[in-house]
């Protein structure tokens, strides 16, 4: 099993490298468009600001990389959000697999704090990659922006209204939440990623 | 639903966990990366690890110690002690810690907040906040472990603090620190109601019920130490408890 972890400037790499590793998978962790194409499996991690992060990415001819993968990709947290179409994060065009666009919380209730920073159920679960995954398992989430629900949703929370906590087209999956620091159910999430036969929807 | 969340704090001096009753009177509870596997296991919903000394000691990092806790556990952890500049942050984060925690070094140098939001995001940037209320009944900042007074409001600074970035907030009322006779609601409330972030109490954490009074629409997690660290409290049993109060508990770990 090759897998790879794309090295970019969003990183918070070493917790999800460590959490492959007790998985028993070491992860390459890299930039390079050869490595990135011929793996197994992908992992495009994220913590950071979208625009910059795209502008590394177009810096680096990733985004032209990502969007030709044709092997299972798994993006979290940011990752999954620079896989739609547009953040409203600093107006930032992303590399438009999931047909969504990512907003700003947005709540008339003081008592709602942005970000949204903790444990949040995901329901809905329509994908091999919760296989064993009870409907209503509770996720780790830091997030101030979210993307809705839409056709390519196969998971969904609550926080100020429901959105997209997964989203799935074709090769290409995506979470909201961090798998690699949700407790057992993030660890089982990852196990799925890396031993599901992922099945194109 | 988005849970309240049950946060155990090891203090770290010397590789060790330690715990102060009022900030003095340290006591020994164990290795810090074997209670925070334990922690983990028992449904803990995060972890903070402070070193409570190294502002005197200055103590630049735990990078070492950081690095075995990521290698570890599984839930998200803070790292606070010591941090004065954005390379001490990316050496904690670049070792696997999720959030920092800053308080004198953010005091003194409020840019800090800034620079670290712009640079690595407000959700990793917690702003930990030492405060007292004085006779007149205002609420003060205190630094340096609590060792040194300011003539800053708690409240004027929480504001301050997250409009420079700060992505949450730690606020331990020294008043209630080691009493065991329960959190701070009043100020907690104060700051909660004033900033758009969440609000993490510390101090006073005794039983079961001081949680629920705390974490029922005043803050949004609750630290405690001893009362974990020596068994007084059961992370379970709390969660239970809490689930049985009707505040959101992340119950199946």
């Amino acid at each position: 099993m090759k897998l790879v972890m794309i090295k970019y400037n969003a990183g918070n790499t070493r917790s999800l490298q460590y959490a492959l590793r007790r998985l028993g998978v070491e992860p390459l962790i890299t930039d390079d468009a050869e490595e990135i194409l011929t793996a197994d499996k992908i992992i495009f991690p994220g913590v950071g600001e979208a625009s910059s992060a795209m502008k590394y990415l177009k810096s680096k001819q990733l985004d032209q990389v990502i969007t030709q993968v044709k092997q299972p990709f798994l993006g979290i947290c940011l990752g999954m959000q620079l896989m739609c179409t547009h953040s409203e994060e600093n107006d930032t065009p992303c590399l438009g697999i999931f047909d969504e666009a990512v907003k700003l919380f947005k709540s008339n209730d003081s008592s709602i704090k942005i970000p949204q920073i903790g444990w949040n159920t995901i329901g809905d679960l329509k994908s091999n990659l919760f296989n064993g995954i009870a409907e209503n398992s509770h996720c780790y989430f830091v997030h101030s922006y979210y993307a809705h629900i839409g056709e390519h949703t196969i998971a969904t929370t609550d926080y100020c209204s429901p959105y997209s906590a997964a989203l799935n087209r074709n090769n290409f999956y995506g979470v909201q939440f961090h798998p690699e620091k949700s407790a057992v159910v993030g660890e089982k999430i990852i196990e799925n990623f890396i031993n599901e036969d992922l099945i194109c929807r | 639903m988005l849970t309240k969340r049950i946060i155990p704090c090891l203090d770290i001096k010397n590789g060790r966990t330690v715990k102060g009753t009022n900030f003095v009177d340290l006591r020994d509870a164990g290795d810090p990366v074997e209670l925070a596997a334990l922690y983990a296991a028992q449904g803990a919903d995060e972890l903070v690890f402070l070193d409570i000394t190294a502002t005197n000691e200055k103590r630049k990092t735990l990078a070492e110690l950081v690095d075995r806790i990521a290698q570890r556990i599984n839930i998200p952890f803070t790292v606070g002690g010591g941090i004065s500049s954005v390379e001490d942050v990316r050496l904690l984060l670049d070792h696997g810690a999720d959030k920092i925690s800053i308080n004198t070094s953010a005091f003194k140098n409020p840019n800090l907040i800034d620079q670290l939001a712009a640079e690595f995001g407000s959700q990793c940037v917690v702003l930990a906040i030492d405060t007292k209320q004085h006779d007149d009944g205002e609420w003060y900042v205190y630094l340096n472990g609590g060792r040194v007074a300011t003539e800053t409001r708690c409240l004027d600074w929480a504001i301050e603090g997250v409009k420079r970035g700060a992505g949450e907030i730690l606020l331990t009322s020294m008043d209630h620190d080691g009493t065991k006779a329960g959190f701070a609601k009043e100020i907690t409330g104060l700051v909660s109601a004033h900033v758009g972030v969440p609000i993490i109490a510390s101090g006073g954490g005794g039983e079961p019920k001081h949680f629920a009074a705390i974490l029922d629409g005043i803050a949004d997690a609750a630290l405690a130490a001893s009362v974990f660290h020596f068994g007084e409290i059961s992370i379970p049993d709390l969660k239970h408890y809490l689930d049985e109060q009707n505040i959101p508990m992340r119950l199946n770990y």
